[in-house]
């Protein structure tokens, strides 16, 4: 079983004045199967959390390891986390112009399965998907996010996790800016992928409303930098009633 | 009345908007190279320009020594001739703006004369190969449509030469014809040309112009309107690696009414002095009403380096005008790119292919010609291999 081991992960962002720590140690371990909320202010370091598992080269890791069923990730370039199983939905996909979806998805599917899919079966397996996900055939010759709505952005990022099937998913704020119906959509795409009971998926975000749709097994507040308080469920709404406040006296990393 | 519009935005390189076309050469347009005074880099339309890597084009002091094989394949229709500098029908697109063009209209001794008859359409493109062996050569080349024919023409440019020259494009009324020039030279070649278009009434003239060779490579695709109707098609790709000079400059002359332009040139640069320039000028002259123009260009720039030099320039004399535009961008590599499609598994080497092949995809598509379209994405990935490695 599948199980990615936080353990006090520090990471510095380089500013103007010199490098700035912004995780100050945070330990975690989740296991294929669970789903773990992590919620919190913003500036609490959320989004670095989940940049930095996915390596991107901002984020410096200056303490602490992260480990893959034992594989040491922060040794794995970007490329190779991705494949060893740990999937990023973005809070805000990139566009890469004159790249059409369908290419984009194809080449990614292969490089993840390590083999090109069978073309007959692929086009029906990508097909299926979209239309679970609500998205037009035609979305597939369009270029990658280019000139996507909010909502079309999201729904393009869990379509590449129902295809990717990581053991890992990282879902950075992937409610924020979607309606009801569009939260809806991509909440049921991803219980599809939570529901094969392969994946550990850690949920990220500064709402509760998407713990509606998704539910947690385990709910841990983030501020300045590390877990504060861990929990089950009923942590989530306990943070619906009172907010953040109590954790962000004092000021907030940013 | 001349009207300047600010270049558009810009997050790399130089981008600036120039003096109004009529004002930036430094002789009178003429066959003869004795017009013309030696450049000595200061001028407008050299200041871009490595003189000294000219090979003494510029100033005389280059002696023709041969060394240059043109082959022309054609298909049935078509007229191809070895003719004399003294016919008659040379010199009629227009003439020759400066120095370098100029030494070689005086200097060229037989031209190539391709002819599509009247109403001819042809099914194969006509084929002409220019290859360098090394010495000094000044060429010409006339490429003459008819009425109502329509044709493409693909001239490849290969080898190792040091040449100048002049291309003509005469094109009739209701003609159709694309061209494309690949400048797929070896490493240390040194190439200027002029070509001139003559576009007739109601004729379509598309260019595709790909640039990967070369150590200096400056060619200057002009386009005048023989009569109203006329539509022009600029399309330009090149790929800079470092010491290279590519050098593009585009004149549109808009002096007939109701005549189209639209210009499109990308390109990616890598190494160190890699150096790429690009000069879009547009005139519409004050009897050009229902002009429709616009121009684009667009450099992604992939390593520190190299340096790009983008000058769009519109000069509008009428406002009885359909729309005038342009635009020009240069970015770097946008690593938050890489990083996009290195999270869904796709390794650095093949999502930076994927990243450049994109940038230039929409342009490629535009030439309409699927063996060209795959030559040339086969061209980048080549590149961008040879930068990888």
């Amino acid at each position: 079983m599948a199980t990615l081991e936080i353990h006090d992960l520090h990471v510095s962002v380089e500013a103007e004045s010199g490098p700035r720590e912004i995780l100050r140690g945070v330990d975690l371990t989740v296991k294929q199967g669970e789903t773990h909320a992590i919620m919190g202010p913003n500036g609490s370091g959320k989004s670095t959390l989940a940049y930095s598992l996915a390596g991107h080269p901002k984020y410096q890791v200056t303490g602490g390891t992260v480990t893959l069923d034992g594989e040491d990730v922060l040794a794995m370039s970007v490329d190779e986390r991705a494949r060893a199983g740990v999937f990023l939905a973005m809070q805000y996909p990139v566009e890469v112009p004159g790249v059409s979806v369908s290419n984009f998805l194809r080449t990614s599917a292969t490089a993840v399965r390590g083999e090109a899919p069978k073309l007959r079966t692929w086009v029906k397996e990508v097909k299926e998907a979209m239309e679970a996900l609500q998205m037009d055939p035609s979305f597939a010759e369009r270029n990658v996010n280019e000139g996507f709505s909010g909502g079309e952005k999201k729904r393009h990022e869990i379509l590449q996790l129902e295809l990717l099937k990581p053991k890992i998913a990282i879902l950075d704020e992937t409610d924020s800016g979607l309606d009801v119906d569009a939260l809806r959509v991509v909440s049921e795409g991803v219980n599809r992928v939570r529901e094969s009971g392969e994946v550990g998926t850690l949920l990220i975000t500064h709402y509760t409303r998407i713990l509606r749709y998704i539910k947690p097994d385990h709910v841990h507040v983030f501020a300045k930098g590390r877990i504060v308080e861990s929990g089950g469920a009923e942590l989530a709404d306990k943070l619906e009633e009172e907010g953040y406040a109590a954790y962000v006296e004092g000021g907030a990393s940013e | 009345m001349a009207e300047t519009i600010p270049a558009g935005s810009t997050t790399d390189g130089a981008i600036q908007v120039g003096q109004p076309a009529d004002a930036r050469v430094s002789a009178a347009p003429s066959y003869d190279v004795a017009d013309f005074p030696v450049p000595h880099g200061r001028e407008e339309e050299w200041r871009f320009t490595p003189l000294e890597r000219l090979r003494g084009l510029h100033d005389g002091t280059a002696e023709a020594t041969g060394g240059l094989r043109v082959e022309v394949t054609a298909p049935e229709g078509v007229t191809v001739e070895t003719v004399d500098r003294t016919d008659p029908r040379l010199g009629r697109a227009g003439k020759p703006v400066d120095r370098v063009a100029a030494q070689a209209y005086s200097s060229f001794e037989k031209a190539s004369v391709v002819s599509i008859a009247k109403d001819a359409v042809l099914t194969e493109p006509v084929r002409i190969s220019v290859h360098g062996e090394g010495g000094v050569a000044y060429g010409h080349q006339l490429v003459e449509v008819g009425a109502f024919a329509e044709a493409v023409v693909v001239i490849d440019h290969t080898g190792d030469a040091t040449l100048a020259g002049n291309v003509e494009y005469v094109i009739g009324d209701g003609a159709k014809l694309t061209v494309v020039s690949v400048q797929d030279w070896d490493r240390q070649a040194v190439h200027v040309a002029q070509h001139t278009a003559l576009v007739g009434r109601d004729a379509s003239f598309k260019s595709v112009v790909v640039t990967f060779g070369g150590d200096v490579v400056r060619l200057h695709p002009r386009v005048i309107y023989g009569g109203p109707g006329g539509e022009a098609e600029l399309y330009g790709l090149y790929f800079t690696d470092n010491g290279q000079h590519q050098e593009h400059r585009l004149f549109i002359d808009h002096d007939t009414p109701h005549c189209r332009s639209n210009v499109a040139y990308k390109g990616a640069l890598q190494g160190k002095d890699a150096h790429a320039v690009w000069i879009g000028d547009v005139l519409i002259r004050s009897v050009a009403v229902g002009t429709d123009t616009y121009e684009l260009n667009r450099n992604l720039v992939l390593t520190d380096g190299a340096r790009v030099d983008s000058v769009p320039n519109l000069e509008i004399e009428t406002g009885e005008i359909v729309g005038a535009g342009h635009a020009s961008a240069t970015g770097r590599f946008d690593d938050e790119q890489l990083f996009y499609l290195m999270a869904r598994g796709i390794p650095h080497d093949e999502a930076r292919r994927l990243v450049v092949r994109g940038f230039f995809a929409e342009l490629v598509q535009q030439i309409g010609l699927p063996d060209i379209e795959e030559r040339l994405l086969t061209k980048i990935e080549h590149e961008l291999e040879a930068s990888v490695a």
